[in-house]
C-alpha cells in the first residue's frame, strides 16, 4: 500500500468495555487503514474476542468511540444495520445455519438483507463457492461437510455480502490440523485480493505473510503493534516475547 | 365373572359415533391452543413486563390447575355472571362443547408455550450472532432461524401434549357431551358393562395414540433430515 492510499477505514478510540464488575478493554486505540491486514494474537481470555465483536457491535462498548467506515456505533440502530452490512465476521465455530443447505446459507441474508432476486443471489453464491473452492458442495447440509469445508462455506456466506471489511475471529482453532491451510489459502487469497481484514489468529506463519500490523493484547490492553517483521525480531514488551516464546515453542 | 369378547367388538363401532366429537376437541383446540401458545411465547420473549407478567400469569394458573376443574369453572361458573351472558362469547361458552374447547384450548396454549420456548432456548447463540452478522433484522432471524430450528427441538415434547390432549378430551364426558368416553358411558348405562365397554374404548383411543404417535415421529425424522446422524 502506499502512503498516499492511508484512508482509516475502522477507528477504535479509548474504547472500553465492562461485563459487570470486570473490564474486558482497557482504553483501546486501533486504527485500520482501507486494505490493510492486521492480526491480532494475545492470551485467551485477553479480549480479542471481545474487541472485534465491538467493531460490528455484538458487543456494545461503553466508553469511547467506534468508527466504523464512516459510521459512528452509538445507540442508533441505523448505523448498527449500516455498520452489518459493510462487516463480515468468520466465526471459530462456523456458525453455519444447520437447517438450510450451504447453497441456502448462502442466498439467505443476500435474499433478506440486499433484496436480491433468486436467480442473482444463487449466481452470487455459486460464484463465491467457486472461490473458495467447494461449488461441488452447494446441495449439501452443512453437518455433511467436514471443519474446513464449513469454515470456507462461512467465509463464502460473508463475502456474499460485499463486505468492505472482513473480520475473523480463531477462524482456524476448531479445525483438524490438517484442515487449517485450506482456510488459511482462502484467507491468503483474499488479503492479497485487497480486503481490509482484522484476523484473530495465532498462526503466525499467517500473520508473518500478510499482515501489515500484528497487534498483541493482554489483560484487555493492546500492548503492542507493529508491522510483523518487528514485531518477531523486536518485541518490545516483556509480557510480547514470554507470549510469543510459548506460542513459537510448539 | 364373565367376559364378552363379542360386546367388545360389538361396541367399538358405537364407539365410534362419539369419534367425531373426540377429533373435533382434539384439532379444534390444538389449532387454537398453538395460537395462543405462539402469542404467550412472543410476550414472554418480549421482554417488557407489560407482556411477560400477564403471559407468565397465565401459564401459572393453567398448569397449576386440573383441566376437569378448569372445565367445571367454565362450565358452571362462568354462566353465574350477568356480564358474561350478555357478552360475545355467550354463544359458545353457553354450549358444553364450546366450554371444552375454550378450557383445552387455554390448557394448550399454556402447556405449548412452555414447549416452544424450551425450543427457542435451544437455538444455538452462535446462530443468532451469524444472522446479525449478516446483517439480519430482529424479525427476520425469529423467522428464518429460530422457527425451524426450534419447532424440531420442540417436536417431541410437542407430540407428548398433543396425546395427553387427546386423552384430556375424555373430559369433556363429565359436562354432558357425547365424545368416545360420553358414549362409552351411555352404553355402559344400557349394558351393565362396564369392564368389556371401556375396555373397547381403551382400544380406540390406542389406535389414535399409536397413529399420532407415528405421524409426529415421520415428522420428526422429517425436519431432523439435517441433522448429522452418529454412527
Ligand atoms: N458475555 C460475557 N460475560 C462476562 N464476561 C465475558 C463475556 N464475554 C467475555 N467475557 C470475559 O472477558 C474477557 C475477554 O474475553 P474474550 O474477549 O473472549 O477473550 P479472548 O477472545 O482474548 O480469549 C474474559 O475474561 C472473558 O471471561
Ligand atoms: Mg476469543
Amino acid at each position: 500500500m502506499g502512503e498516499e492510499a492511508r484512508v482509516p477505514i475502522i477507528v477504535l478510540e479509548k474504547v472500553c468495555k465492562f461485563f459487570g464488575q470486570f473490564q474486558a478493554l482497557k482504553d483501546i486505540d486501533l486504527v485500520v487503514n482501507k486494505g490493510e491486514r492486521v492480526v491480532v494474537c494475545g492470551p485467551s481470555g485477553s479480549g480479542k474476542s471481545t474487541m472485534i465483536r465491538c467493531i460490528n457491535r455484538l458487543e456494545e462498548h461503553n466508553n469511547g468511540r467506534i468508527v466504523v467506515n464512516g459510521h459512528e456505533l452509538t445507540g442508533n440502530l441505523r448505523d448498527v444495520n449500516a455498520v452489518r452490512r459493510e462487516v463480515g465476521m468468520v466465526f471459530q465455530s462456523f456458525n453455519l445455519f444447520p437447517h438450510l443447505r450451504v447453497v441456502d446459507n448462502l442466498m439467505l441474508a443476500q435474499k433478506l438483507v440486499r433484496n436480491r432476486g433468486k436467480a442473482e443471489a444463487r449466481e452470487r453464491a455459486m460464484h463465491l463457492l467457486e472461490r473458495v473452492k467447494i461449488p461441488e458442495q452447494a446441495g449439501k447440509w452443512p453437518s455433511q461437510l467436514s471443519g474446513g469445508q464449513q469454515q470456507r462455506v462461512a467465509i463464502a456466506r460473508a463475502l456474499c455480502m460485499d463486505p468492505a471489511i472482513m473480520l475473523f475471529d480463531e477462524p482456524t482453532s476448531a479445525l483438524d490440523p490438517e484442515m487449517i491451510s485450506e482456510v488459511l489459502d482462502v484467507m491468503i487469497d483474499l488479503a492479497q485480493e485487497g480486503m481490509t481484514m482484522v484476523v484473530v489468529t495465532h498462526e503466525m506463519g499467517f500473520a508473518r505473510s500478510v499482515a501489515d500490523a500484528v497487534v498483541f493484547m493482554d489483560a484487555g490492553e493492546i500492548v503492542e503493534s507493529n508491522p510483523p517483521a518487528e514485531f518477531f525480531q523486536n518485541p518490545r514488551n516483556e509480557r510480547t516475547r514470554l507470549f510469543l516464546s510459548q506460542i513459537l515453542s510448539h | 365373572m364373565t367376559f364378552d369378547v363379542f360386546l367388545i367388538l360389538n361396541s367399538i363401532p358405537t364407539m365410534i359415533e362419539g369419534l367425531g366429537i373426540t377429533l373435533k376437541l382434539l384439532f379444534l383446540s390444538t389449532v387454537i391452543g398453538l395460537a395462543l401458545a405462539v402469542v404467550t411465547l412472543l410476550m414472554r420473549l418480549s421482554g417488557h413486563w407489560l407482556l411477560t407478567w400477564p403471559a407468565m400469569f397465565y401459564i401459572y394458573i393453567f398448569r397449576g390447575t386440573p383441566i376437569l376443574v378448569q372445565i367445571f369453572i367454565i362450565y358452571h361458573g362462568l354462566p353465574q355472571f350477568e356480564f358474561i351472558r350478555e357478552g360475545v362469547l355467550w354463544p359458545l361458552l353457553r354450549e358444553p362443547f364450546g366450554c371444552c374447547v375454550v378450557a383445552l384450548s387455554l390448557n394448550a396454549g399454556a402447556y405449548v408455550s412452555e414447549i416452544l420456548r424450551g425450543g427457542v432456548l435451544g437455538v444455538d447463540r452462535g446462530l443468532h450472532e451469524a444472522g446479525k452478522a449478516l446483517g439480519l433484522s430482529t424479525p427476520h432471524r425469529f423467522i428464518y432461524i429460530t422457527t425451524p430450528i426450534a419447532v424440531r427441538l420442540a417436536i417431541p415434547a410437542y407430540s407428548n401434549d398433543f396425546i395427553s390432549m387427546l386423552k384430556a378430551t375424555a373430559l369433556a364426558s363429565t359436562v354432558t357431551l357425547m365424545d368416545m368416553t360420553g358414549v362409552a358411558r351411555t352404553i355402559v348405562a344400557k349394558t351393565f358393562a362396564p369392564y368389556e365397554i371401556f375396555i373397547a374404548a381403551a382400544i380406540v383411543y390406542l389406535c389414535f395414540t399409536w397413529t399420532f404417535q407415528r405421524g409426529f415421529g415421520l415428522l420428526e425424522r422429517y425436519m431432523s433430515r439435517y441433522v448429522k446422524k452418529d454412527a
